[in-house]
């Protein structure tokens, strides 16, 4: 292939929609809950990358394309909510008290396993916002001082990890309400763990949507407040 | 009902403009299309957009929801030396903490909702 070709949008585009597609009919074959669609893409794209030798900025012209898409999508999320308004209003206690302490809980469990295994001063700053939906916790490493790739390797990886274990860790736990597992889902594990949850039920991605922007919002007011604090 | 996509596309794309340029003229942390999204909630529960006009738009995009997450995954491969360095820490402290605030949150909604009238409704 033309190295001019390899820069179009056209190649990256084409990879990451064929790579996608392919890992859906997988994963919808085999059942695989471990083989999630997302992790799978990511993974064999990354190989194939290294493998051909093909340089990332030739895939990033048309990966930029795909990644735009996410900030319409992120307003999108208005619509779900606004169909079940009447449920997420009747459930407003649990949803923001599970939503403000699963963010207090994600901040400190994050830091301090991340401390405690041994993680440097900005290591631990980059995990601090890990549950927080990519555009969000961007912005938030950005204001204490994490490292910003560092970051979205995590985010990116927290979202895969709940989305291929999330319904089953709280099913385990003995919750069986879709409100309270999706408020899970999406508090953990933002967009790909609510990606996950609207295939399981409507009202509980309905609500992992809202806990995305609530844990996104929550976390965005108390991180560089607590940073600050115990810094 | 597919006409409707081009106008919901263009709602949706104005109102994150709009939350863009709030969240920079306001100098907040909250990233611009979140405040885009409290804007359409607002704007749909005041009665200023109808349902109809976005749904198609919101649907189209929502069902392909993580497919737009692979291109900020795969911008890794670039950074894989901070990785390298503490790939202890961050691996067992994210996989870790996901569980701890997987079970939080849903143990503490499960806890409250169960207080209010109505049967949680089953999986």
């Amino acid at each position: 292939m033309t190295s001019e070709l390899l820069y179009s949008p056209l190649f990256g585009i084409t990879l990451t929609l064929s790579g996608y597609f392919l890992a859906q009919q997988l994963y919808r074959r085999s059942r695989l809950i471990l083989l999630n669609p997302v992790a799978v893409t990511i993974v064999a794209l990354i190989l194939l990358l290294l493998l051909c030798d093909i340089p990332y900025e030739a895939y990033a012209q048309g990966g930029r394309v795909i990644h735009f898409l996410l900030g319409p999508s992120v307003v999108a999320l208005a619509v779900p909510l606004y169909r079940r308004r009447k449920e997420v209003m009747q459930r407003w206690r649990p949803i923001f008290f599970g939503v403000l302490a699963g963010a207090f809980s994600s901040i400190f469990s994050a830091c301090g396993l991340g401390w405690f295994f041994g993680g440097s001063r900005e290591v631990v700053l980059s995990l601090a916002p890990k549950s927080v939906t990519t555009p969000i916790a961007l912005g938030i490493a950005e204001k204490i001082g994490g490292i910003i790739p560092l970051t979205t390797a995590i985010v990116v990886f927290t979202g895969c990890v709940g989305a291929m274990c999330g319904v089953e860790f709280c099913r385990l736990l003995g919750v069986r309400s879709s409100v309270a597992t999706g408020l899970a889902l999406g508090t953990a594990s933002h967009g790909i763990g609510t990606a996950r949850m609207l295939e399981v039920d409507r009202l509980g991605g309905a609500v992992a949507g809202l806990a995305i922007g609530l844990n996104g919002l929550l976390s965005a007011l108390l991180l560089p407040f607590l940073v600050l604090l115990f810094g | 009902m597919k006409g409707e996509i081009l106008r919901g596309l263009v709602i949706l794309l104005v109102l994150q403009l709009f939350g863009e340029w709030l969240s920079e003229s306001l100098q907040i942390a909250v990233p611009g299309n979140v405040i885009g999204m409290g804007l359409l909630l607002l704007a749909l529960l005041l009665g200023w957009l109808r349902l109809a006009w976005v749904e198609d738009a919101a649907e189209l995009l929502l069902t392909h929801f993580s497919l737009f997450f692979i291109p900020a995954g795969v911008g890794v491969m670039v950074h894989t030396e901070v990785i390298a360095r503490q790939w202890q820490p961050i691996l067992l402290a994210t996989v870790l903490s996901t569980f701890v605030v997987l079970g939080v949150t849903a143990k503490v909604g499960q806890w409250l909702e169960g207080d209010e009238e109505g049967v949680p409704d089953d999986l």
